[in-house]
């Protein structure tokens, strides 16, 4: 992992507003994020949550607010300083995002080669064998995304997310569209990760095994607004009728 | 519903016109992607050249054959290969030829650049600190206006080939005399204008396919309809092009 920072919060979101059209997306969103901690932010299907991990990485622009990543105000940053920071956090992306036309070897050595310019030939073959023996599929070297089942080509994405060592992960309902024991599978992978390389993450997800097995804390996002926050335990007790729901 | 139409030309006009000029305001700043524009240089150029040269083949051949019995009739059979090469060379060549290219280049630029808009693929770029824009658009739209041209010049070769063997299949005529016919006929302001013009087309299928593919959106569906309108614009564009290139070579009087 690169150098622990000396900041406890890593990630810090103050009132966020995102909007389409008419569609209120993100409403006042406030959040905080410390160093080795996982957050799950849970809410329903078009909630807004990958609209959020989306602003937090730049990828899109919030109408007002504020998103400090190791204290860096992500909304003017320009794209130099986007890449900059991109180099510290990590995206799943939900589709797992793998490029088609390269073989795993070339999809891992892809944000490498482009973020450590002058990287050796050894160094990045040391790697990116590295990153796949973390997920388990060291035998998956020279094949193309096509040939990989749904489950490997998630690791596979995880193993693309883990190449730059990232101090924050950001996950983007990493077990959709996998069958229960493979998503299990993936949540138990992201837990080891945190263990190993002691990250923060923050992870979208409507999956109740993934709150309960990844989360340090929940953030229960509804109407664009951090509806609630805290431990699983804590608000799986609520009587709240609307937060309700999301525990029963 | 006339209404609608023309707004929506409109829209995608200006569009088209803002990616375009997107693309003249990256190309001038420099961290070129030189390796993947050689790629697509060796993807567009080597992997069109079979069906290049096999249109290119038939065009000429048939061409040829088409031709002969009018030729007979008004006594200027001798004549063939002349108005043949400068048909070839000047108009049939470069224009079928471009909408080969746009039909097997366009609509896989389309398709590639949708199918990665919608899997967040060039998102993914992005985030590895990638201008996606400088990596897929840059690259292929100079891998087409490159390679298109250089395409054509071997299509038109192994056309006229093509019109070579046409004229022996009824005939007897030496390739020396056939080379010295078309020769003769053709002349630099034949030439000239018919190559500067296939930049332009390669240009023009390049943006739009890229244009296409890059503003795909509503999943599967619509990365078809992006590769399928990359074909059609990109097919319509190389027709308006040849029509401005004949005016404006007819107003310099190179015809």
């Amino acid at each position: 992992m690169n150098e622990k920072t000396d900041h406890k919060v890593v990630l810090s979101i103050e009132h966020l507003y995102k909007s389409f059209g008419e569609n209120k997306v993100l409403n006042d969103f406030n959040l905080v994020l410390n160093s080795g901690e996982n957050v799950v932010v849970l809410g329903k299907s078009g909630s807004g949550k990958s609209v959020l991990i989306k602003c937090i990485i730049g990828l899109l622009k919030p109408d007002s607010g504020s998103i400090k990543v190791f204290d860096e105000e992500i909304t003017v940053l320009s794209n130099s300083g986007l890449d900059k920071i991109r180099e510290r956090v990590g995206f799943l992306f939900q589709g797992n995002a793998l490029y088609d036309s390269m073989t795993v070897k070339e999809n891992l050595e892809f944000p490498l080669r482009r973020h450590w310019i002058k990287m050796s030939k050894e160094k990045t073959n040391e790697l990116v064998n590295q990153a796949l023996e973390d997920v388990g599929l060291a035998q998956t070297l020279n094949m193309m995304p096509a040939e990989l089942s749904g489950g490997m080509r998630k690791r596979i994405a995880m193993a693309r997310t883990l190449i730059l060592k990232p101090e924050i992960i950001l996950y983007d309902e990493p077990t959709t569209g996998l069958d229960p024991i493979t998503g299990k599978e993936i949540v138990q992978l992201m837990v080891d990760i945190k263990n190993k390389y002691n990250t923060a993450s923050l992870i979208i997800s409507h999956d109740m095994n993934c709150v309960k097995l990844a989360g340090d804390k929940v953030a229960v996002l509804i109407d664009g607004k951090c509806y609630a926050f805290g431990n699983y335990e804590t608000l799986s007790k609520t009587t709240d009728v609307q937060l309700k729901r999301y525990f029963e | 519903m006339r209404d609608k139409a023309v707004k929506y030309f409109l829209l995608e006009a200006g569009n088209l016109s803002a990616f375009t000029g997107k693309f003249f305001s990256k190309w001038f700043k420099p961290n070129y992607e030189t390796s993947e524009f050689l790629k697509q240089c060796y993807v567009i150029g080597v992997g069109s050249l079979p069906l290049v040269g096999l249109t290119g083949f038939i065009m000429g051949l048939v061409l040829t054959m088409q031709l002969r019995p009018f030729m007979i009739d008004y006594g200027v059979e001798s004549q063939l290969p002349a108005i043949v090469g400068i048909a070839i060379v000047r108009e049939i060549g470069p224009v079928i030829t471009a909408l080969i290219f746009a039909g097997k280049i366009g609509s896989s630029i389309g398709a590639e650049l949708g199918s990665m808009k919608v899997t967040e693929q060039i998102d993914a770029m992005e985030v590895s600190g990638t201008n996606p824009f400088k990596y897929l658009v840059i690259s292929r739209v100079m891998a087409t206006t490159l390679m298109l041209p250089i395409l054509i010049i071997i299509g038109d070769a192994i056309s006229i080939y093509g019109s070579y063997l046409g004229i022996n299949i009824k005939g007897n005529t030496s390739l020396q005399f056939f080379w010295s016919q078309l020769y003769d006929s053709l002349e630099f302001r034949d030439v000239l204008p018919a190559f500067i013009k296939t930049y332009f087309f390669g240009f023009a299928i390049g943006i739009i396919g890229c244009f296409k593919g890059y503003n795909s959106n509503k999943g599967t569906e619509g990365v078809g309809k992006s590769a399928n309108s990359a074909v059609v614009l990109s097919s319509v564009a190389v027709f308006i092009l040849d029509l401005l290139a004949v005016q404006i070579t007819d107003l310099m009087g190179f015809n």
